[in-house]
């Protein structure tokens, strides 16, 4: 029977150094509902718990004077969506991060959480990767930047260093004529795992797509940035062969397993299907549908 | 006395019918019910099973010496333990053979399935447990498996059984059943034209959320006492004294609420276990099973590998039938071939069947009763190949069933003979329904298509032995005791019958389930019984009490017993030449009980009969995402004939409940496993179960047409109304595709693989 100790620092500083200092042992707490769960489960077990929901910088949610959001990476999805403007500017990585579990689960569960556990499943990941996020990282050595599709490592695995903790999200401004939108299959209608996750990011203008970027999840190792994807739509109406060779980039982005939660030939072709949904949805809210 | 039975006739029932508040809901909407995982005991220590980590091997041996000398560890038992049922003789315990119970709590010979319990350990603590298992040694001999229904029947297949023989030779084919009626061949050549299909089904767990749980006290006088939660505590005290060797006479069973069993708590797994490490040990024993091993070790329900061949005339009427049915057993034989055999063909006016089950053994948790035990397979397969048959003949599928149904007379293959025959109101219902008549809008969106699909299903129901006693309270109030667990709101249900036959107020009447010192036996909880036979034994105790009471008030009025009246809770003189007395109340007559003989009170315990047996016909309409391949139920209507509701509620419950169980069978519940043998999805997020947003408000439509044959003319509703979704919903999605699924479920990667030409 091993003890657990748990420490819910006030300052990222103490939270680094108490993290660094368990060299491995440690385990970061936000939400928790993934740790829990695998805790119970018997998959980890950690000797230190650092909770982070303490910490100010990274429960909030900021809007930079050089525009754009700053979310921080412990904020519970029910909090991000109780924010006036955040769901106007950006509903597609809203709707991705609310889809999480349930009105239970949305009470607690983050977006850094839902990066951080590595899962190439999770559903904000796609959504935070089409808008272009970059994370602010925080460790022993410092803080330093990264684009946010650079933080996934493999299944359950982060480019994080020891020691280091994610901070925020960063989203960029947002041009007129931009919007955003997430789709998930899950066989179920709630309470599932993502077979396929797509989440794309459009700028229109005039009816023409002048950035566009593609994440796609749950079908390879890691969620993808799929830039042949948002290629292929830049520069076009989104007439149907644009779309088509956009969808035709994401089966072919798909490098995914055969196994309980769908096929590989499956995966491979409803992220093709997803595309063409989840631009049409982005492209409705750019041109001021909803 | 006769009286009181005939005004329950009558429309102007005040209690039964009603809505009322259930006796147990209070404590369940706020987390005080006591389930079985809530006993505590003070010197309560924990047992932990280990459990085989290969589909299938021989155990050479088992050390326990380095678990028992673990700090904490308090006992250990294995299967030398249990007593030992050999396989030359049975030993039944109503349909269950205690030749494979003994083996399936604890493997003996062979470890049969991965998650196999092969031994178990009780210590102060679960870790301590835990920690125990893993130090205990198994020298397993690891012998090839085999998983699905088509390998196990091959003739190379590994063998589970050596004893098990199938047309002479060593098989994995423990056992048939057969119902035949006439000469199939003859009525096949008979028939213009004849259908023919094979039909595949997976595993299905029933799964209740209530975890298999028990606490076991066995006391140094070699008394026991076993808190668990079951669909039966006499099953649990028989089941357990076989497997013990303690005689029934020394065991207490006291039933917890119980959070769902669907069927698979007609049997137990941990209650002679933890019985044996309370004995040892001297302690109180709690075991309680994670999801996981609920998953992997308890239950499910068959897989089937069916052949289904019906042949009609070209006006649509049957001529043959015949069935071949391949159950999964699990590692032990025992699969539900009387659902199959019995029930596919039941509604229909057939005069040639041959309808034959085969149970097939194979290294999977051994199979449990699940709502109407395998007639869904067949119904699935049956009635399929009859929408197929409209098909054809170009008839609408409604009809060509009206055309054909038992009715009252009809010879069933199964060898009934129809007394009263209700499927013909069922259809009716549903042709009449404001559902089946309203137009489907087919495409409605580009990419989706909507189609509708109608299916029915035949339930024998059941009788058999039940207690009870209704008890006058010394303030006036009355408390019932049934032998029966629970498990879809008999209490409520039992509450208004009650009420209504002594003419008092609901909320004077509390309804509770006896152990087994307390009330007499009573069978188990489980195909449909529990209502028909409880209402039937508290029905004839009220009565008694009634007769107790008249007489005590003919005592008072010094009257003859006959010349009082038993009305709206009171005793009346019967008429002007009774005599003159202001009418006395139940309060009055307890208030004078002892003077004037003794407590009030009445017990009846019978083996009922007459349970008719139940239909259902259901319309179901589906949409499909063609480029997903996801279908979802639109909406659903179950039309069933169920007696009479007594508390419509909970007959309500029953049908939707297994509506939806239906649609999860149909659409997305599946075991898979690994290469290895191994259950790969043993667990909620995975075996995936409907949730609420999945399914429409499933509408009941309650045909109230009375069993003569029962005091309230009730009739069993739980097991009907799963039997006819799985076709129902693969006629709609037929309907909407123009193509035809023999396989369930109809998951997505399976409905997209077909559409994209595979
Ligand atoms: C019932 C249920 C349903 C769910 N449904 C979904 C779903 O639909 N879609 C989905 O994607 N997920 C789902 N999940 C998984 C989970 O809710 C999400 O992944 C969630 O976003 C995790 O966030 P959290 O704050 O709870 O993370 P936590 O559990 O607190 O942390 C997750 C992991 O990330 C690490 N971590 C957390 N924050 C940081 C940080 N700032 N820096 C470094 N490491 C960190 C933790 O140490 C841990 O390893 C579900 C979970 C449950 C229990």
């Amino acid at each position: 029977m091993t003890d657990i100790r748990y420490l819910a620092p006030r300052t990222l500083d103490e939270a680094v150094a108490a993290f660094a200092a368990a060299q491995g042992a440690a385990r970061i707490l936000a939400g928790g509902t993934d740790l829990l769960v695998q805790m119970r489960a018997g998959v980890v077990r950690p000797g230190l718990i650092v909770d982070i929901k303490k910490i100010g910088e990274m429960t909030e949610i900021v809007e930079p004077p050089e525009g754009g959001f700053r979310i921080g990476a412990a904020v519970a999805g029910a909090t991000l969506a109780e924010h006036p403007r955040f769901g106007k500017v950006w509903p597609g990585v809203l709707e991705a991060i609310n889809l999480i579990g349930s009105k239970q689960v949305q009470g607690r569960a983050s977006p850094g959480g839902n990066l951080c556990n590595g899962s190439p499943a999770g559903d904000s990941v796609p959504a935070m990767v089409a808008a272009g996020a970059v994370v602010t990282i925080q460790g022993p050595g410092g803080r330093r930047t990264l684009p946010v599709e650079a933080v996934p490592a493999g299944p359950h695995r982060t480019s994080l260093a020891p020691g280091e903790i994610l901070v925020s999200f960063t989203l960029p401004p947002r041009p007129a004529g931009s919007s955003d939108a997430y789709l998930r299959m899950i066989p179920r209608t709630e309470m599932d795992i993502a077979v396929v996750g797509l989440g794309a990011s459009l700028t229109l203008q005039g009816g023409v797509v002048t950035a566009a970027r593609i994440g796609l999840g749950a079908v390879a190792p890691t969620v993808l940035l799929v830039e042949e994807a948002g290629k292929a739509l830049i520069g076009s109406r989104l007439d149907d062969a644009a779309l088509e060779a956009a969808a035709a980039a994401c089966r072919a982005a798909c490098r995914p397993i055969d196994d309980k939660r769908g096929t590989i030939a499956y995966r491979t072709r409803v992220a093709g299907v997803l595309l063409k949904r989840t631009v049409a949805i982005a492209a409705a809210r750019a041109q001021g549908g909803n | 006395m006769n009286v009181i039975t005939d005004k329950l006739r009558v429309e102007d029932n005040k209690w039964i019918g009603q809505r009322t508040i259930r006796p147990d809901g209070a404590d369940k909407v706020t987390g005080r019910a006591s389930y079985a995982a809530d006993n505590t005991m003070p010197g309560m220590i924990w047992g932990k099973v280990l459990r085989s980590p290969h589909a299938h091997a021989r155990i050479r041996s088992i050390d326990t010496s380095k678990a028992e000398a673990l700090p904490g560890v308090k006992a250990v038992v294995t299967a030398k333990d249990i007593v030992d049922f050999p396989l030359e003789t049975s030993v039944m315990l109503g349909i269950q053979d205690m030749r494979w119970m003994c083996r399936n709590v604890m493997a003996r010979e062979k470890a049969l399935f991965h998650g196999h319990p092969v031994a178990a350990v009780a210590a102060i603590n679960e870790e301590v447990a835990a920690a125990a298992c893993a130090l205990i040694a198994v020298d397993y001999e690891v012998l090839p498996h085999v998983i699905e229904i088509e390998d196990a029947i091959r003739d190379d297949a590994p063998i589970l059984h050596d004893f098990a023989k199938f047309e002479g030779k060593p098989s994995n084919i423990a056992g048939t059943m057969t119902a035949k009626l006439g000469d199939v061949e003859a009525g096949f050549a008979e028939a213009d034209i004849v259908v023919e299909r094979t039909f595949r089904t997976r595993p299905i767990h029933q799964g209740y959320i209530e975890p298999q749980a028990c606490t076991v006290s066995y006391s140094a006088d070699g008394r026991a006492t076993i808190w668990s939660s079951s669909q039966g505590q006499f099953m649990v005290r028989a089941m357990t004294s076989l497997l013990t060797g303690v005689p029934q006479s020394n065991i207490r069973a006291i039933p917890a609420e119980i959070g769902g069993g669907f069927g698979a708590k007609t049997i137990i797994y941990l209650e002679p276990v933890a019985l044996l490490l309370s004995k040892k040990s001297g302690r109180p024993v709690k075991m309680v099973m994670t999801r996981e091993e609920v998953m992997r070790a308890t239950g499910p329900t068959s897989g089937s590998f069916s052949t289904v061949k019906i042949g009609a005339k070209k006006d649509g009427t049957f001529v043959a039938a015949k069935g071949d049915f391949y159950i999964q057993a699990g590692c032990l034989p025992g699969g539900p071939l009387r659902g199959p055999v019995g029930c596919s063909f039941a509604p229909y006016d057939i005069p040639n069947v041959l309808s034959v089950g085969y149970d097939v053994v194979s290294n999977r948790s051994k199979v449990a009763a699940y709502r109407a035990p395998g007639a869904p397979l067949g119904a699935y397969a049956a009635e399929c190949v009859i929408d197929e048959i409209a098909e054809q003949l170009g008839m609408d599928p409604l009809e060509l069933r009206l055309k054909n149904t038992a009715r009252s007379g009809t010879k069933a293959a199964y060898g009934a003979t129809f007394a009263k025959v209700t499927f013909e109101e069922t259809i009716e219902a549903i042709r009449d329904h404001e559902h089946y008549k309203a137009p489907l809008d087919r495409n409605p969106r580009p990419g989706v298509k909507r189609g509708r699909g109608l299916a029915s299903g035949f339930w024998y129901n059941a009788g058999g032995e039940s207690s009870a006693q209704v008890n006058i309270t010394e303030d006036g109030n009355v408390v019932v005791t049934t032998g029966h667990p629970d498990v879809g709101g008999s209490r409520a249900s039992i509450a208004n019958v009650t009420a209504e036959l002594l003419g008092v107020d609901h909320g004077r009447v509390s309804v509770l389930i006896g152990d087994t010192a307390s009330i007499g036996y009573s069978n188990l909880t489980g195909g449909s019984r529990v209502t028909f036979a409880s209402a039937m034994v508290v029905t004839q105790s009220a009565e008694k009490v009634i007769g107790q009471l008249k007489e005590r008030a003919a005592k008072i009025w010094k009257i003859d017993p006959e010349a009082v009246h038993w009305e709206n809770g009171e005793a009346r003189p019967a008429g002007p030449n009774a005599g003159q007395f202001p009418p006395l109340s139940l309060a009055d007559l307890a208030a004078k009980a002892s003077e004037t003989g003794g407590p009030i009170g009445a017990g009846v315990q019978l083996n009922t009969a007459g349970a008719e047996p139940g239909f259902a016909t259901h319309v179901v309409d589906v949409e499909v995402d063609v480029d997903l391949g996801i279908v979802r139920v639109l909406r659903y209507t179950a039309a069933q004939d169920v007696g009479r509701a007594l508390h419509p509620s909970y007959v309500e419950g029953q049908i939707q409940g297994g509506v939806v169980q239906g649609i999860g069978w149909a659409l997305s519940e599946e075991y898979l496993y690994d290469r290895q043998g191994r259950l790969e999805n043993a667990g909620f997020l995975d075996y995936r179960m409907p949730v609420c947003s999945d399914v429409p408000m499933i509408e009941a439509v309650m045909l109230e047409i009375p069993n003569p044959k029962h005091p309230q003319g009730v009739r069993g509703v739980g097991e009907a109304p799963i039997v006819p979704p799985l076709a129902a919903i693969a006629n709609a999605v037929h309907d909407a595709l123009g193509t035809r699924f023999y396989s369930l479920p109809m998951s997505p990667p399976k409905v997209l693989e077909r559409l994209d030409g595979g």
